[in-house]
């Protein structure tokens, strides 16, 4: 589902967040990137969602190779891909409805269809009564929810979530991790960066982990 | 077997023309089933960001005032403008068939002479009224309307010339029609000076284009204004708007897709600037009717002022629309390409 073949990025700044990474990821698996920050697990995420370009080598995400996937290409390959922040980015000045519908509303889908999948997603997140209030009004920990279900509304293939328990207390940020695993069951691919060791300790799934831009242990001897 | 391969054959000529009937139904069918939800959905979807962009305009009612303000401004200077130069168009038109030709004959030239000469010129196909307007008679005139009676009353004799007033003929009154007659009676009269009082009307038509070239250019230079000025409102909407833009962008929305409310903005900032400068254009009319109908009753003429009609009204709307849209076209495709959700670290 997804490859890294040699990948180094740098930034305009002279800073190189990746320095040579190998990583290859099956269709639905569920896996980890870890790491202090800075180590480079965000930009390994920003790579996979052509938000960042890698400087030298290729990035695989679902048999193509994102180097060549020109700027106008960029969005239709984006709906592929379910994204979650650790700021959640919802639109605040509207309803939590109209933010998770928001990726059927850029695809053109129909008001019934939108209503019908809206409600779907809210409810695999135990939110679909907060339909009509504004994200604002919401504990963080709902609206990371939020976040999730409009990062699976489309049903991508591949869900890739940025330090999505960064704000979050242990036992919501486990309500959280499970609700990624529980899209992990049904054959979604999870990829999701956290610093959280004992958390990740916890759910045992494989864990790549990156120390300045390098793979290190387990994952770096098996490539 | 024969049989059912023999019914067919006999029905094989109506064949080609029944089949594609139930296809083109089973094809539309399809079509209704599959496409027509998304181009409806994207004719809805367009509707919604219509009034969308609208409720927003409606949300800060200041400020969209004034941009409207100041394009409905920048609109109507030339449109009115325009309208000015057209009504005196009009009216030079008016004034060209009346142009008369004055005769100043020369002072030598008796009384008598004159008046044979009038009638002479009477006679003349090219004229259609030759009228004498003798010294004496023009002396006493001057006379009693200037008050310079004791003056005119110093002088030894009579100043003033014979003058015969001619008014050409109807179908001889185009400007070049009365320079070859004033040319021909310069020739051919005793007379010190032929003046056309046409001059003036091709003077006023010479100014009149002037005028209609620079409010052309007033009209290029302030288009380009409206313009900027809405290219600018929307680029600091965008501006405000950046975040919700990079969310969009991150989900997979296409840069056409988060440019549209900023078009309808646009388009809508045009369409109410358009309609504000109708607003002021036809209320300037307004006000200019009355003092323009004195002024030219005061001159004997029923002119009055012409307004920009059905076709001018529609014109400007279009022209703020077009620029409306235009101008933010540009200035979010430029802004659409330069927020990019990664591009910030």
């Amino acid at each position: 589902m997804i490859r890294f073949e040699q990948v180094f990025k740098r930034y305009p700044g002279g800073r190189e967040a990746l320095s040579g990474v190998d990583m290859s990821m099956e269709s639905g698996e569920m896996a980890f990137l870890t790491g202090r920050s800075g180590a480079g697990k965000s930009t390994m995420l920003k790579l996979i969602g052509l938000l960042e370009r890698p400087t030298r080598g290729q990035v695989i995400v679902d048999g193509r190779n994102t180097g060549g996937i020109g700027r106008r290409q960029i969005p239709a390959f984006r709906r592929q891909i379910g994204m979650v922040f650790q700021d959640h980015k919802l639109l605040h000045d509207r309803t939590v409805y109209d933010n998770v519908a928001l990726p059927l509303v850029i695809r053109g889908m129909s008001g019934k269809e939108i209503g019908k999948r809206v409600r779907a997603a809210l409810d695999q997140v135990g939110l679909l009564h907060t339909e009509k209030v504004k994200p604002m009004t919401l504990s963080t920990g709902e609206q990371q929810r939020i976040g999730i279900a409009r990062a699976v509304v489309c049903k991508p293939s591949l869900l890739i979530a940025d330090e999505p328990t960064g704000n979050l207390d242990p036992d919501l940020s486990m309500e959280i991790m499970r609700l990624f695993e529980r899209f992990h069951e049904v054959g979604v691919t999870v990829l999701i960066a956290s610093h959280d060791l004992h958390l990740i300790h916890q759910l045992g799934h494989r864990q790549i982990e990156l120390n300045e831009g390098r793979l290190t242990g387990e994952e770096a001897r098996l490539v | 077997m024969s049989r059912p391969m023999a019914r067919p054959k006999t029905r094989r000529p109506k064949r080609p023309a029944r089949r594609p009937k139930p296809a083109a139904r089973v094809r539309r069918e399809r079509l209704s089933g599959f496409r027509w939800p998304s181009l409806g959905g994207a004719v809805v979807d367009h509707a919604r960001v219509l009034v969308a962009s609208l409720g927003r305009l409606a949300s800060h009612p200041l400020s969209t005032l004034m941009t409207v303000a100041v394009i409905g401004i920048a609109l109507a200077l030339p449109a009115g403008l325009h309208l000015l130069v057209s009504n005196g168009r009009a009216l030079g038109g008016q004034w060209d068939g009346a142009a008369e030709l004055s005769v100043y004959l020369r002072e030598d030239v008796e009384l008598g002479a004159a008046r044979k000469l009038t009638t002479d010129l009477e006679k003349d196909p090219d004229i259609a009224e030759a009228r004498l307007i003798a010294a004496d008679d023009a002396l006493a005139e001057f006379r009693e309307y200037s008050g310079f009676g004791a003056a005119i009353d110093a002088l030894p004799d009579n100043p003033l010339p014979h003058l015969i007033v001619i008014l050409p003929a109807e179908n001889n009154r185009s400007a070049e029609a009365v320079d070859a007659l004033r040319k021909k009676l310069a020739d051919s009269l005793p007379a010190d000076l032929v003046q056309a009082d046409t001059a003036w009307v091709a003077r006023l038509q010479a100014m009149l284009d002037l005028l209609r070239r620079s409010v052309l250019l007033a009209g290029i230079l302030l288009a380009v204004g409206v313009l900027i000025i809405i290219g600018n409102t929307i680029r600091l909407d965008i501006q405000n708007r950046r975040d919700e833009i990079e969310v969009t962008k991150l989900i997979g929305a296409t840069d056409a897709f988060i440019r549209r409310p900023f078009l309808y903005t646009g388009l809508w900032y045009g369409l109410l600037g358009g309609l504000l400068a109708l607003l002021l254009v036809a209320g300037s009319l307004l006000a200019l009717d009355e003092p323009v109908r004195r002024l030219s009753g005061l001159y004997g003429s029923g002119f009055r002022l012409v307004g920009p009609g059905m076709v001018g009204a529609i014109g400007l709307i279009a022209a703020g629309i077009a620029l409306g849209w235009l101008g933010s076209w540009v200035s979010a495709t430029r802004s659409m390409r330069r927020i990019e959700p990664g591009g910030r670290q």
